[in-house]
């Protein structure tokens, strides 16, 4: 029996993807529609893979703010791609496989996630100094990265992102493949491990009580959300407040934290607005590069209520 | 029977426990009193696993803790902390029914509702079964989570100040549901208790606290004199006894 609300969701967001690949047809119709289909693939990979990771981040740290984006994480691939481009590009980097490079960026930031995030959690540092954190370790990564954008071979150069924010209207194909493998994958490995995160939730030592192993499940969990950050991030660029945005949305339509409705309340959500969103200002509004921008902005808002209704409590 | 041998925790430079050894056969209820930073709640949560353990050694029913993997112990003991605070939105059957969670990884059957639906009737939760966790007082909230604690339906409870924001009755009541647990079910309670005198009507045993040590240990009876209990929370208070109960008067 699937929930009349999620079934709801669902429906809201086929009418998206049907609208998104059949409003104003023109033309050669097939190499349209393919054309399309590419990019409605990038998007409901990225609104899966935001969303997924966001819900998964917000249980493992135990709050409703944070995001793996306001961590700094995505800032923390763009790190390392570039980092990856400085110290080999002598080497031909540059001219590797892009999947191959990819899977590289991927395991970078896997590590580096690990590395500065465990440490964190397990001091049970609060979530003031978490958020403060977060917003340093976001500007380091984003300083150091640029710095380094000055350094590199400027033939180089052009293989790294030079966006530093998302553009939905542009989104890196060539990877699409690889990406859906490792979003499916990931989404997998959520979906499986629903019950224990619901356990997560109750803290760690409920979670210990109950026999999950805190440390260790919580490690696999970060690994998996930094997947999934790389995946957005290399589509369509970082995105700060999307995340949050979906993830704030859609407890509120399905009002239960249980990951067995979170989680895809959250995809259908990102789906939903993503998606609708990029037909509306491709067809509606005109222009469809400001959508990453309203959707930032909106991002910015229910982060900044959250924010305010979180010090009242 | 849990069995701790020469048990010692520091944190930093500070000893809150100095060489504790206990041992708290199969069955019954032993209660853990003690003045507030005695090291009752770290002992608690040693035995639980919780917190790795420093030194010495802990085991229930012949397991070693700190080498038990997490999920078979989650089947032998149960821990309702001082401070469980769920920030989850939650009803109280589904609160209850993680405590299900070490038998089947979150997949309930029928026998799992069983035991959900008799915790829920145990603690006197049936009408607020779904109810939002919030939406309850803290006696409520108090009386799921121990629910939850029962419903994992291990052999071993240890309950830190369950008694925290319940009313005289609830008090009672809990206190009472434990007492037949342990007599029916043959559970073996631990219980962190401030209220001295519930103490001394349902349990079997006192082992009393005081930094860092055990400074006492026997039944109601042998413990509950006003020469221990100077000795232990260091005021003096007299003893009654009503129909064989010891009753302290520590409230004058
Ligand atoms: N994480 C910690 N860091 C430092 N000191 C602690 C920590 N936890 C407890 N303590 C100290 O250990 C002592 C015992 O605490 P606790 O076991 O909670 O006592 P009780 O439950 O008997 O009131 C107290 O003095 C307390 O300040
Ligand atoms: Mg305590």
């Amino acid at each position: 029996m699937v929930d009349r609300r999620l079934a709801c969701l669902g429906v809201a967001a086929l009418l998206c993807i049907l609208a998104y690949m059949t409003i104003g047809l023109r033309g050669n119709i097939g190499f349209v529609l393919a054309l399309r289909a590419t990019k409605l693939a990038a998007l409901i990979q990225v609104s899966v893979s935001i969303a997924i990771s966001t819900v998964i981040f917000q249980t493992v740290t135990n709050n409703r703010i944070l995001t793996p984006s306001i961590m700094g994480l995505d800032a923390l691939y763009l790190f390392g791609q570039m980092l990856l481009v400085f110290l080999l590009g002598g080497l031909g980097y540059a001219a590797l496989d892009p999947q191959l490079k990819f899977s590289g960026e991927v395991l970078l930031l896997m590590a580096l996630a690990a590395g500065l995030l465990l440490p964190m959690l397990k001091h049970r540092i609060d979530m003031g100094l978490m958020l403060l954190a977060g917003i340093i370790l976001g500007v380091l990564f984003r300083s150091l990265q640029s710095l380094l954008a000055r350094l590199v071979d400027p033939n180089d150069f052009a293989v790294a992102q030079g966006a530093s924010f998302a553009n939905f209207n542009d989104v890196r194909t060539d990877l699409l493949i690889f990406a859906a493998v490792l979003t499916v994958v990931g989404v997998v490995i959520a979906w499986r491990a629903r019950h224990v995160l619901d356990i997560l939730a109750l803290g760690a030592d409920s979670a210990t009580g109950l026999g999950v192993t805190w440390s260790r499940t919580v490690t696999g969990f970060l690994l998996l959300v930094a997947a999934l950050v790389a995946v957005s991030t290399a589509l369509v660029g970082p995105v700060a407040f999307f995340g949050l945005l979906v993830v704030a949305v859609a407890e509120r339509i399905v009002d239960t934290r249980r990951h067995a409705m979170m989680m895809p309340a959250a995809a259908l959500t990102a789906i939903v607005i993503l998606v609708g969103g990029q037909t509306l200002f491709q067809h509606g509004l005109g222009n469809s590069s400001t959508l990453g921008v309203v959707i930032e902005f909106a991002g910015g808002l229910a982060f900044l209520v959250l924010l305010f209704l979180g010090s009242r409590k | 029977m849990i069995r701790i041998e020469n048990v010692s925790l520091k944190h930093g430079a500070a000893s809150i426990l100095y060489d504790i050894s206990l041992d708290i056969p199969k069955g019954g209820i032993t209660a853990l009193i003690g003045p507030n930073g005695a090291g009752k709640s770290s002992l608690l949560s040693l035995i639980a696993r919780l917190q790795p353990l420093q030194s010495g050694k802990i085991s229930i029913d012949g397991f070693p803790v700190d080498k038990t993997p997490n999920r078979d112990l989650a089947k032998i003991i149960a821990i309702l902390r001082q401070d469980s605070i769920v920030t989850s939105r939650l009803r109280v059957r589904e609160l209850v029914g993680f405590g299900r969670f070490p038998h089947g990884r979150g997949r309930l059957t029928s026998e799992d509702h069983a035991v959900i639906g008799q915790s829920l009737q145990q603690f006197d939760l049936t009408d607020l079964a779904d109810r939002f966790l919030e939406t309850l007082s803290g006696g409520q909230r108090q009386r799921a989570l121990v629910a939850m604690a029962f419903a994992q339906g291990t052999d071993y409870l240890l309950l830190d100040e369950p008694l925290n924001n319940l009313d005289m009755y609830f008090s009672r009541e809990l206190m009472r549901s434990l007492r037949a647990i342990a007599d029916d079910a043959g559970k073996t309670v631990v219980i962190v208790l401030h209220d001295i005198n519930q103490a001394a009507a349902h349990a079997d045993r006192i082992v009393a606290m005081k930094a860092g040590r055990i400074i006492a240990d026997g039944t109601p009876a042998e413990l509950l004199t006003s020469e221990t209990l100077q000795r232990i929370f260091s005021f003096d208070m007299p003893v009654i006894t009503i129909d064989g109960t010891p009753v302290v008067m520590h409230f004058r």
